[in-house]
């Protein structure tokens, strides 16, 4: 059953109760929220997720809720929570539902070193999947919202997560995040791009949500095959260059973007050394992105 | 008491079939496990006992990724000796690890699943200068230089203010004692560097004599306060415990030895709550003679209260409602120990001011 089958009044009931179960991507989580914010930001924006049954195995237990006292009423805050643990400091309640989406990327990356987690947008086309690693500023989240509104396959807009026993990736496609002008350069660029709320004066400034393409979510089961990996970069004012990469420099690259390659040790070389072997690697700059759209399907 | 754990019984081996057929079960084992440190532990210990692939395929993912972070930090706890070994050569100073850095590199049995934040060790008190001014040449460096907090170390602590690596992040905690020299206890520390192996091959490297491992462990805990970690450093005792326990004379030497330190005290509480909450088969006979460093029936049933509660898994599920009182009361405690009642009294003001000054500062 799916999130947006839900009435809204149920959705709230569990939000409030016994927790909302969701599946996303290879994992389930169990969400507690009194919060409107968050779950008018569910509903904008997880409608094609399906709901855990009662018996499933939870993974991540996390909630959102506002700290008792007077901040209750003065300035209200929220604080997100994993089964019981605070990794943050409270946050203005408006930016419940990013921090949703924050805390949930924290839990992941500290707790599923079954994978090789790359910080990148990951995304698919006629099979080969495309891994997009990124730098703050590098505008990975804008190209990957780009081309997923033109029929690309979202696997994440945020972490590749490689298998360390096969080395297949395994999609976890969540609303993509998209940050200051971005916000308007993909409402612009299509007209299927659903945002969510707009958050003003966060930590990374202006931030909205993007709806996830339904068919991405939908075929979140199926892991995918690595076949590219390019380092994106805009760059004002500039034809797309793509230069290929050394597969050494690749690798040495890569493991800087990675969350866990220390954690996993040699295993985490082995698998990284694996993905690269499989990937044509490359640098890329660019500003149109249509422009970049031509030359990454010219790659395929 | 608080409500059972299923990690207690777990850490005592009365539950596996339970969590190979109700995944229920094994999620809130999970759950207990992850807040109380102890999951790579658990990963370790199912695979010992051939469990793991009967286990549900989320479960495994879970044990697989808490695996990989224990493996991490014994990796870096032996490249953080090899480093401290480069610093310290220069001054030929001797240092031995404590806890979770003595259980990998001494290769415990305590050291199964093992994770820790921090790396431990001891030098002798009269190098420790020279030992400081050596570490931060090598880049370990004070985050901390409140000058209270400067003073209340270096003057009433066994230990230095937590050193931390510039480059590497890594936090060092450097002890000159196992005791806070202003404690009510005392405990002779040339006894325990008499019993200190050196490991192999090493030259200034050192670990604690086997049965002064388990009487440091029992110091730590049942004196320390620090009681995030309690359950985890009670399953080291566990485990320790377990592992000497097979050779016939084990128990009269430890309880001999506890003697030599003074820590007749600590050992009690030790084998008294392994035995209580993890079933650790200490021998009756052995309860009894260690008795003698109860302090007393009616203290004995108050601490039972307090520790049964503190030392259980903090995760919701395992507290009732005096568990937050019973940690708070035994921090309390702890502070108690280290610190005659006047200075006591003044560094708890101390604190008190500043934690009032700073809120007042943040609104």
């Amino acid at each position: 059953m799916k999130l947006s089958s839900l009435p809204r009044a149920e959705l709230r009931r569990r939000l409030r109760q016994e927790g909302l179960g969701l599946n996303i991507g290879p994992f389930t989580i169990r969400l507690n929220s009194p919060l409107t914010v968050v779950a008018e930001g569910l509903e904008q924006l997880y409608g094609a997720f399906t709901l855990t049954s009662d018996t499933d195995f939870i993974d991540f237990r996390v909630a959102l809720n506002a700290p008792p006292g007077l901040r209750r009423w003065f300035r209200p805050q929220v604080i997100f929570s994993f089964d019981g643990f605070i990794p943050f400091k409270p946050l203005p309640q408006i930016q419940a539902f990013a921090m949703f989406e924050w805390g949930l990327n924290w839990v992941i990356a500290n707790n599923a070193h079954q994978y090789l987690i790359i910080h990148a947008a990951v995304i698919e086309r006629n099979g080969v999947v495309c891994i997009l690693p990124g730098t703050p500023g590098s505008g990975k989240s804008t190209l990957c919202a780009a081309l997923v509104c033109k029929g690309w396959r979202l696997l994440s807009d945020e972490m590749a997560l490689i298998s360390t026993a096969t080395g297949d990736i395994y999609p976890v496609p969540r609303p993509v995040s998209l940050k200051n002008q971005s916000i308007e350069i993909i409402q612009n660029y299509s007209s299927d791009a659903v945002m969510g709320e707009v958050v003003m004066d966060t930590a990374k400034g202006i931030v909205s949500h993007m709806r996830p393409p339904q068919m991405s979510v939908e075929q979140s089961a199926q892991q995918g095959a690595p076949g590219l990996i390019v380092f994106p970069k805009y760059t004002a004012g500039e034809e797309p260059c793509l230069v290929s990469l050394t597969r050494a420099s690749a690798l040495l690259k890569v493991a800087e973007n990675s969350f866990n390659y220390s954690v996993l040790g040699l295993q985490g070389f082995d698998v990284l050394g694996d993905l690269i072997s499989k990937c044509d690697c490359y640098e890329f700059s660019y500003q149109s992105l249509d422009a970049a759209k031509e030359t990454l399907e010219a790659l395929i | 008491m608080p409500p059972e754990s299923i990690l207690l019984q777990f850490l005592s081996g009365s539950v596996e079939i339970e969590l190979i057929d109700d995944p229920a079960t094994c999620e809130l084992l999970l759950r207990q496990a992850r807040s109380a440190n102890l999951l790579s532990r658990v990963a370790v210990l199912c695979a010992e006992k051939n469990l793991t692939p009967r286990l549900p395929q989320r479960m495994q993912n879970h044990l697989q990724s808490a695996q990989a972070v224990a493996m991490a930090n014994h990796r870096s706890v032996k490249w953080e000796t090899k480093q401290l070994e480069r610093a310290l050569a220069i001054g030929k100073i001797p240092f031995c690890l404590l806890k979770g850095g003595a259980y990998v590199v001494g290769r415990s049995v305590a050291a199964k699943g093992r994770v820790f934040s921090d790396v431990d060790i001891l030098v002798p008190k009269e190098r420790l200068d020279e030992t400081e001014r050596l570490l931060i040449e090598s880049g370990w460096m004070c985050t901390n230089f409140d000058p209270y907090d400067q003073r209340y170390y270096r003057s009433w602590m066994h230990e230095l203010p937590p050193l931390q690596h510039l480059k590497r992040g890594t936090t060092l905690d450097v002890h000159h004692a196992i005791i806070p020299p202003t404690a009510r206890i005392k405990s002779d520390i040339d006894k325990f560097w008499e019993c200190a192996h050196k490991v192999a091959k090493r030259e200034l490297l050192y670990v604690p004599g086997d049965q002064d491992l388990i009487l440091h462990s029992a110091v730590h805990l049942f004196c320390d306060g620090e009681l995030e970690n309690g359950l985890r450093d009670l399953s080291d005792l566990d485990l320790l415990l377990r592992d000497s326990s097979v050779s016939d004379d084990f128990w009269s030497g430890l309880l001999a030895r506890a003697v030599v330190l003074n820590l007749q005290r600590p050992l009690f509480y030790a084998l008294r709550y392994c035995h209580v909450l993890l079933q650790t088969p200490v021998p009756v006979q052995v309860l009894d003679v260690a008795t003698q460093g109860s302090p007393g029936k009616w203290s004995v049933k108050w601490m039972d209260f307090l520790f049964c509660r503190a030392l259980a898994p903090d995760h919701i599920s395992c507290n009732d409602r005096w568990t937050g009182l019973a940690r708070w009361i035994l921090f309390v405690r702890s502070h108690w120990l280290r610190m005659p009642p006047l200075q006591l009294a003044q560094h708890l003001a101390r604190k008190g001011y500043k934690r009032w000054k700073k809120r007042k500062a943040s609104v």
